[in-house]
C-alpha cells in the first residue's frame, strides 16, 4: 500500500542549515549533510532544502551542497529557493536531485512551470505555494509571503497541474509557525480539485495534526520543520504513533 | 567492472552516487565496447518513453542492450524500454521482455504518478527474502502488469510488476538508488547475480 510521507525541511543560508537544530547525535548541527543523513537513517522519507539566500553568488555554492547532499543521502531529496529559469535547474538536477521546488518565479511567469515540465519531467518539478486568507479568499503570496499577489490557491493550484507540475507543496501562511494544526479545509479541497500529490505545510505542532492532515486533509504528504529540528517530536516517535493509529506509513 | 549506460537519463547521478556508497567499482560510458565487457550492466531511466528510445536508436544502444550477455539491470523507465512496447506517446521498445506498458487509470481519485513508498512482495528469489513487505521509493505513471517475468509484485489501483526477470535481464520499477537500506540490499542482489 502506499503509504504518507514525513517530510522534514530544512533551511540553507551560505550552505549551512539556518536554524539551531536540537539533536543529541548532531556533531555539526549547522551541517545540511549530516543532517540529511540523519534524518533519512531515522525514517524520514523524503527532504526538502531550501536556500533562502539564493542569490546569484550562492548558486555555485547550493549545487555543490546540493552534490554533496546526493552523494550521502540514499532518499529522494527536493531542492528549492530562487529557481528563476530552466538554467538554474539544470546544474541542480545534474547534481542529483530528485526534484526542484518553484514559487514566487512561476507566479512571475507561469510558462516556466511548462517549460521545467516538457524539460525535466513533471516528477520534477513540485510547484511551492504559499497562501494566507484574505477577505475569505486563499490569496497566493510570493517572496517567501511578503507580498500578495492576485493569484488565488484553489485556481493556481489547478493551473500548475495543468501546466505540468507534479506535486503541489502547500503552506498556508495563516498556520505556519503556529503549532496549531494544519490548514485542514484548503487541503481537503485541493485533494478533491487536483489528480496530483499534494504535501501539507505550516501549522504541526504535535503528532494528532499529522493524522488530521492525513485523514481528515487527504494530505498525500506532510512536511514540518522546527517541530523536527528542535527535536520536540522525533521522526520514529511520529511514524510509530501514525502506524499505531492506521495510517499506512513507512516503518 | 560495472558499466552504468550513459544516456538522456535523469537519474544517472543518483544511480552512480548509490553505487558509491556501496563502494563498487563502474564507470558510466555509452562506449559500446566497453558496455559489452563490463561484468553487469546498469540501465537506468527517468523521462519520457519516446524521446528516450529515439536517443537510444539513434546512437544503435537499443540493439546493443538487447543483445547483452551479461546480468543487465533495468530501473524505473529503464525497465519500460525493456518491454515490446509502451503507451507513453505509443512507443515501440526495446523487447527483451514481451510484455507491454500501460497508464495507470484511476478508479477512486487515486493520484497519478503513484509517487511514494509502496510496498514488495517478492515471487522470485533473485530479490533477497529479506526485502519482502519492505518499503521502496516509485515515482511513475505507466506500468507493467503482472506477468510471467514478475519477481515481485506492488500494489496500486491494481495489482503491477514492482521487479521482473528474464534469463540475464532484471528489472525494477522502483528507484533501489533511492530506497534507502532496502534499495542498498536489492542492488547487492543484482551484483551477486551471474
Amino acid at each position: 500500500m502506499l503509504t504518507k510521507r514525513i517530510i522534514p525541511c530544512l533551511d540553507i543560508k551560505n550552505g549551512r542549515t539556518v536554524k539551531g537544530v536540537n539533536f543529541v547525535n548532531i556533531r555539526d548541527a549547522g551541517d545540511p549533510v549530516e543532517l540529511g543523513a540523519s534524518y533519512a537513517e531515522q525514517g524520514a522519507d523524503e527532504l526538502v532544502f531550501l536556500d533562502i539566500t539564493a542569490t546569484n553568488d550562492n548558486r555555485k555554492t547550493f549545487v555543490e551542497l546540493v552534490r554533496d547532499i546526493a552523494r550521502h543521502v540514499n532518499i529522494p531529496f527536493t531542492v528549492g529557493g530562487g529557481i528563476s529559469s530552466v538554467a538554474d535547474v539544470a546544474p541542480l538536477l545534474e547534481a542529483g536531485a530528485d526534484k526542484v521546488s518553484i514559487n514566487s518565479a512561476a507566479v512571475r511567469t507561469p510558462q516556466l512551470i511548462d517549460d521545467l515540465a516538457k524539460a525535466f519531467g513533471s516528477q520534477f518539478v513540485v510547484l511551492a505555494i504559499d497562501a494566507r486568507k484574505i477577505a475569505n479568499q486563499w490569496t497566493v503570496h510570493t517572496h517567501g509571503g511578503r507580498n500578495p499577489t492576485d493569484k488565488k490557491l484553489f485556481s493556481w493550484a489547478h493551473e500548475g497541474q495543468n501546466r505540468g507540475a507534479g506535486e503541489i507543496l502547500f503552506t498556508s501562511m495563516d498556520h505556519d509557525g503556529t503549532k496549531q494544526g494544519f490548514a485542514i479545509d484548503p487541503l481537503v479541497k485541493l485533494n478533491e480539485l487536483l489528480d496530483i500529490p499534494v504535501i501539507a505545510s505550516g501549522g504541526a505542532g504535535n503528532k494528532e495534526h499529522f493524522i488530521h492532515a492525513f485523514t481528515l486533509g487527504k494530505a498525500d504528504a506532510a512536511l514540518a520543520a522546527s517541530l523536527f529540528h528542535f527535536g520536540e517530536l522525533s521522526i520514529p516517535e511520529l511514524k510509530s504513533y501514525l502506524n499505531g493509529n492506521g495510517i499506512p506509513i513507512r516503518i | 567492472m560495472i558499466a552504468v549506460i550513459k544516456y538522456n537519463a535523469g537519474n544517472i547521478r543518483s544511480v552512480a552516487f548509490a553505487l558509491e556508497r556501496l563502494h563498487v567499482d563502474f564507470s558510466i560510458t555509452d562506449n559500446p565496447e566497453e558496455i559489452q565487457k563490463a561484468d553487469k550492466v546498469i540501465f537506468p531511466g527517468v523521462g519520457e518513453a519516446n524521446t528516450t528510445m529515439r536517443y537510444l536508436k539513434d546512437r544503435k544502444l537499443d540493439v546493443l542492450i538487447k543483445e547483452l550477455k551479461q546480468p543487465v539491470l533495468g530501473i524505473c523507465l529503464g525497465m519500460q524500454l525493456l518491454c515490446s512496447y509502451s503507451e507513453e506517446n505509443d512507443t515501440p521498445c526495446i523487447g527483451v521482455f514481451d510484455e507491454q506498458v500501460k497508464k495507470f487509470q484511476p478508479l477512486q481519485h487515486e493520484k497519478v504518478p503513484h509517487m511514494g513508498w509502496n510496498s514488495l512482495t517478492p515471487t522470485h528469489s533473485w530479490l533477497d527474502s529479506d526485502v519482502a513487505n519492505k518499503f521502496v521509493y516509485f515515482v511513475h505513471s505507466y506500468f507493467v502488469p503482472v506477468n510471467a517475468y514478475t519477481s515481485a509484485i506492488t500494489e496500486y489501483i491494481q495489482p503491477f510488476s514492482a521487479a521482473m526477470k528474464k534469463d540475464n535481464f532484471y528489472a525494477v520499477q522502483f528507484h533501489p538508488e533511492k530506497s534507502a537500506t532496502v534499495g542498498e540490499k536489492i542492488i547487492r542482489s543484482f551484483l551477486k547475480q551471474s
